[in-house]
């Protein structure tokens, strides 16, 4: 990360096609912006020497909370009633009851 | 009935002398919504039948004469994020607009399953994702004890449906201050509980390693009460402990002489609103005249909290958000010919400039090549920041401190510039990142007469203690 974390605009194009993001015209000089001001301020980091610092993905491994990684803490495999299907299919923007119907996947 | 001043225990009292019937009391709150909230606009949807069927079952307990349920006939709110059947779940966002979920989130039913009755579903930020509740598609919400103002976020209905009196207790979330930051602009008691002793099954998920659901209420007690109900293990969330539920409302009446109160230095640094600096002095002042003893800590990595919330959080979300994508739930873009372009259409049309701001960083710092730069290096500072709270909790039982820099500001100036608007949550999100508990409690008004809230920061699932000075520093107030 360099101390001034400049982004551009082909930077922008680039993260919104890996996010599946349509940006409009004018919304991609406002992201480059915006973008490039937070990561200015990210860079801050840097400041810090973490080298020998392990990597915390969430607070239970701070707590000594090792019993979970052991399997000691996982729930009883037994079959348990889901969510009824017409409910969950009810809520779908296409649907032929029984499953997700979706625009072409691949075009020819 | 006067609503204003009606508490969890004043309102379950009212229903069990038969005062009031749990059905009137419900009426009496949707009167109240339809008459103040035209200004206020914290409700997105009123859930009328289920709360009415609700009410119905609790005056027909008070009619046989059997014992009560502890919120009995008590009408809460929830944050628009939690899943409640029933009624729409849009989490302020358009890509989910008429969206009915099919399930109750487990607070939701815990609420109910203890006697509350749900009115309806509160306002907030797009997916949790603001500071002052300005990134809602559904319009702002306005700070009731200032409708010039924000009323924080992302949880500005939750706190200001309880300041305006429109339900007794409400709901809300915190990633990064969502709860605490609302609840001292508008002047009520909000929690954030331990990672892990609430349960998020149901919430619609923004930064899964930092999202929490907590309460909001008018008094320390009452917000004891409701997480009380709230807390403990859930199958449907593996990330929920087992640890055992300590008596919160019970401990309350335990003196606080004695207590060990750590004041972090980094908290009152530069760019601390001198009014809230005072306000603070005096509540730590209050604390040693209870015979507290208050000594100075340091939390020295604090600097680099905000920069590593914006790494973890985005991260993280860019992830959750994949999920909106038009083919399960919520808006799709019709018109698009395959499948690829549906998904960036119906996520560009579904989805607000900050919700996209915010997808655009998480992927760019988990992207190739920069993984181990922005990601890896913010949970690196993530161990450190944690750190620094356990070896405070080693010499202090809590921390005090502000919960904002500022109180509430004018709606529309922070909204041009990301950095200074992240920068509100200067005081709340290393509490989120540490996994610690924290509360916000009003400490008295500035000048112009806007609320400041103090914060209380606890030990992993110590709440009982960190709620016990929240009600040292209540009491204060009053006497």
């Amino acid at each position: 990360m360099s101390e001034r974390a400049g982004v551009t605009i082909e930077d922008v194009r680039r993260v919104a096609e890996l996010a599946n993001l349509e940006l409009t015209a004018d919304e991609e000089p406002r992201m480059q912006r915006d973008l490039s001001a937070i990561l200015g301020h990210i860079a801050q980091l840097n400041e810090l020497d973490t080298s020998g610092i392990p990597a915390m993905a969430q607070v239970g491994e701070m707590l000594g909370g090792v019993a979970e990684a052991s399997g000691a803490e996982l729930r009883a495999d037994a079959v348990r009633a889901s969510l009824d299907r017409a409910m969950v299919m009810a809520a779908a923007p296409e649907t032929d009851g029984r499953f997700f119907k979706v625009p072409k996947v691949i075009e020819r | 009935m006067e609503l204003e001043s009606l508490t969890i225990d004043g309102a379950k009292a009212a229903v069990a002398s038969g005062e009031v019937t749990a059905t009137a009391l419900a009426e009496a709150h949707y009167t109240r919504i339809a008459v103040e909230d035209v200004a206020i606009n914290s409700f997105l949807a009123l859930s009328r039948e289920r709360a009415m069927a609700q009410a119905a079952k609790i005056d027909g307990l008070v009619a046989k004469g059997e014992p009560l349920p502890v919120l009995a006939g008590v009408p809460v709110g929830i944050k628009d994020v939690l899943a409640m059947q029933g009624a729409p779940a849009t989490a302020g966002s358009l890509i989910l607009k008429g969206y009915l979920p099919p399930y109750d989130a487990t607070a939701v039913a815990r609420l109910e399953a203890a006697g509350a009755v749900l009115l309806g579903k509160l306002n907030c930020d797009e997916f949790a994702m603001g500071s002052s509740n300005e990134n809602s598609a559904y319009g702002n919400v306005k700070n009731p004890r200032a409708l010039d103002r924000v009323p924080g976020g992302s949880s500005g209905g939750s706190a200001a449906a309880v300041a305006a009196s429109l339900a007794v207790a409400t709901l809300g979330t915190d990633t990064g201050g969502s709860i605490r930051q609302p609840a001292a602009f508008c002047g009520v008691v909000g929690v954030l509980p331990t990672y892990g002793r609430v349960s998020r099954y149901g919430l619609i998920a923004f930064a899964s390693s930092l999202d929490r659901v907590g309460p909001f209420a008018k008094t320390v007690k009452d917000a004891a009460t409701v997480l009380q109900v709230l807390a403990g293990k859930d199958v449907m969330d593996a990330t929920s402990s087992d640890r055992p539920v300590a008596d919160y409302v019970g401990s309350l009446s335990k003196p606080v002489e004695g207590l060990r109160i750590g004041v972090p230095e980094e908290y009152f640094g530069e760019g601390l609103d001198p009014e809230i600096r005072a306000a603070i002095e005096r509540v730590l002042d209050g604390l040693k005249m209870e015979k507290c003893v208050v000594k100075p800590v340091s939390l020295q990595h604090t600097k680099y909290a905000i920069p590593t919330y914006y790494v973890i959080a985005t991260a993280e979300a860019s992830s959750n958000l994949s999920r909106f994508d038009g083919v399960r739930f919520g808006l799709r873009a019709a018109e698009a010919k395959t499948l690829s372009a549906m998904f960036r259409e119906t996520r560009d049309a579904g989805f607000g400039a900050e919700v996209k701001r915010r997808i655009l960083l998480g992927t760019y710092a988990l992207s190739a090549g920069y993984y181990d730069a922005y990601y890896r290096k913010a949970q690196q500072v993530r161990t450190l920041l944690t750190r620094d709270f356990l070896a405070a909790f080693n010499k202090v039982d809590v921390l005090v401190a502000p919960v904002t820099p500022t109180p509430a500001f004018k709606l529309g100036e922070k909204t041009d510039d990301p950095v200074k608007m992240y920068l509100e949550d200067i005081y709340s999100v290393a509490a989120s990142l540490a996994g610690i508990c924290g509360v916000s409690v009003p400490c008295g008004e500035t000048k112009a007469g806007l609320p400041i809230g103090v914060q209380v920061m606890g030990k992993h699932f110590d709440e009982a203690t960190m709620l016990r000075v929240a009600q040292a520093v209540e009491r204060m107030q009053t006497s």
